[in-house]
């Protein structure tokens, strides 16, 4: 069964597995880990970075990224292959998620809002990347995995740079 | 410039100064000899699709708003209040009767006439209200291309576009017997000067270099569609008025031109499975065959090319920032082609926006123009690949391989000549 939303604390047990989760996914982003980051993600997994903030209908519209399963990992082997000069010299981001809310909380999923800050650096130039950030965690047995997650940009319909990490 | 230097002793036909990219003082002379004299795209008419629709967007550094007033012509105006210069309109797009400032409340309509004065006692005898509108550009369009310019005595679009318009029919064939749309924009931007931008899209020599990545990420149809560098039909024709157009899949070039041999990739099969219920099969292969768009980039200058299968919309910010648009489309008929566009929307993204398996890699490399066209401003940057090997097409075009830089060649052209032109 599904809690309301005002029940859950951020301190429910299967609120800070997904927590936890989600730190470990933002470290290992930062530090370009790209194929231990894939392995946070469960088979039917979709990763969006839309432009329309408002929309859940992610296939009829044009995002940043819409990613499945064989879509991310074709992204992995790009960033890490070594030709993509966009990736070879990419920003170094810090990043921190926090201002978790717990959306919808079951024993077998637990979906969290949070607000991600990034900061990246390139060449003398910091770039800042906010956003709403929406999980959708499978709490299970054999480890806890990401099926869902949306990056809602504060400027996604806006110009953005090009970028050669991942949010 | 040294003082004896003008704009145009910059350009030689095999070669341009460095400071093209660098120089403060010619970017200001661009925006004011190139960008509010000639004709800027400004809009693809699905966007503006009724009366009353308007886009917010710029010519050269000038905010304006296009619009389709309740006639339906479509009007391009300054956004920007004639009482004390405050923007009339912030959306990017929608739906209005008219503009209204937010500072005094002056009232616009859809064609710029001011309407409203509140307390009007106070203009008594100093203000004819029909005397005043928002400032208005000249705008035509062409093929569904809307474009506007500031030079009441500029030549006519179609003048302006002469042979561009051929291809401009041919691009627009991609919708398979259904009109173009806009489906949606990817918007960013690079720390670099926009002719950079404006040489890429005619740069068939970077793309297997620049491009390995996303070359290796797509299936063996596409990569081989993509693989032009010895192909000798692949060609880039100089179009004149700065305008060329580079032919990467020629075989594309013209999509009525279809004797049937060619398979459908097998990528597509989906799409095909789900069209077939609904249309016919002739119809069905003219929009799947259609699904990577047209076989070239047709470039114009200074600031939109139609580019396969979108357009490329770029804005000069300052002399080393520019903001580019990468504008998907698609055809605008009944509900069954939105598996279509569906399915071009997800290649877009493959390649396209700033976080797409191309763009991103072009941005780095025009970043590092930017950075390294500091070094030795009087060292010239070399436009000359093929230029022994240019001969004129059977049109008269000036014509050389599709990794030459033909299309550089004419976009420098035209810049000399408008830039010299005082």
């Amino acid at each position: 069964m599904t809690e309301a939303l005002s029940l859950v604390p951020t301190t429910d047990a299967r609120v800070a597995r997904a927590i936890d989760l989600i730190w470990r996914e933002a470290d290992l982003l930062d530090r370009r880990e790209y194929r231990a980051w894939d392995e946070l993600y469960a088979d039917d997994a979709l990763y969006v970075i839309p432009i329309d903030r408002e929309t859940d209908d992610f296939a009829s519209v044009l995002n940043m990224v819409y990613d499945d399963t064989r879509m991310r990992r074709m992204r992995i082997n790009r960033l890490t292959e070594g030709y993509a000069i966009a990736a070879v010299d990419a920003a170094r981001t810090v990043r921190t998620v926090s201002r978790f809310v717990p959306l919808a909380v079951s024993d077998d999923e637990v979906t969290v809002r949070s607000a991600q800050i990034l900061v990246a650096y390139k060449r003398d130039h910091h770039d800042l990347w906010a956003a709403d950030v929406e999980h959708v965690v499978r709490l299970g047995a054999d480890g806890d995995r990401i099926v869902r997650k949306v990056i809602r940009l504060v400027d996604s319909e806006a110009a953005v740079p090009a970028a050669g990490f991942l949010l | 410039m040294t003082i004896d230097e003008t704009p145009a002793d910059l350009v030689a036909a095999d070669r341009v100064a460095g400071r093209l990219y660098t120089d403060p003082e010619l970017f200001e002379l661009e925006m004011t000899r190139i960008f509010e004299r000639t004709w800027v795209w400004v809009a693809h008419e699905s966007e503006l699709p009724g009366p009353g629709t308007f886009k917010s967007t710029y010519v050269g550094r000038q905010p304006v708003i296009v619009t389709r007033d309740r006639k339906g012509v479509l009007r391009t105006l300054l956004n920007r209040c004639r009482h004390r210069g405050a923007s009339v309109c912030e959306k990017p797009f929608g739906k209005a009767n008219g503009f209204t400032c937010p500072y005094h409340a002056w009232s616009y309509g859809l064609d710029g006439a001011l309407r409203g004065v509140p307390y009007p006692d106070g203009y008594e005898g100093v203000l004819e209200r029909k005397d005043i509108s928002l400032g208005r550009l000249r705008t035509e369009s062409y093929g569904g291309m809307v474009f506007a310019t500031f030079d009441e005595a500029a030549e006519p679009l179609e003048d302006f576009l002469g042979d561009v318009r051929g291809w401009i029919d041919r691009f627009m064939a991609q919708g398979g017997g259904f009109p173009i749309k806009v489906l949606g924009r990817h918007r960013f931007t690079f720390r670099g000067n926009w002719k950079i931008q404006l040489e890429n899209t005619t740069d068939g020599y970077h793309f297997p270099i620049v491009h390995r990545s996303w070359m290796a990420s797509v299936d063996a149809e596409t990569a081989d569609m993509m693989s032009f560098m010895t192909d000798p039909t692949a060609v880039t024709h100089d179009l004149g008025h700065g305008h060329s157009v580079m032919q990467m899949v020629p075989e594309h070039s013209d999509l009525a031109a279809d004797d049937g041999t060619e398979p459908l990739q097998a990528r597509f099969d989906h799409v095909v499975a789900e069209l077939s219920t609904e249309l016919d099969d002739a119809a069905v292969r003219r929009v799947v065959r259609a699904m990577h768009g047209t076989g070239f980039n047709l470039n114009l200058f200074p600031n939109v090319s139609m580019s396969a299968a979108f357009f490329r919309v770029l804005r000069p910010i300052a002399v080393d920032r520019t903001e580019i648009e990468h504008i998907a489309i698609g055809p605008d008929g009944p509900a069954a082609l939105d598996v279509v566009n569906r399915e071009r929307m997800r290649v877009h993204e493959h390649f396209q926006g700033p976080f797409g398996f191309g763009t991103p890699d072009d941005a780095e490399g025009w970043d590092r123009v930017q950075r390294g066209a500091q070094a030795a401003p009087g060292m010239p940057i070399m436009v000359n690949r093929g230029l022994a090997r240019e001969k004129p097409s059977a049109e008269g075009w000036p014509t050389s391989h599709v990794t030459d830089e033909t299309g550089m060649r004419a976009a420098y052209a035209q810049w000399k000549e408008m830039m010299g032109d005082d």
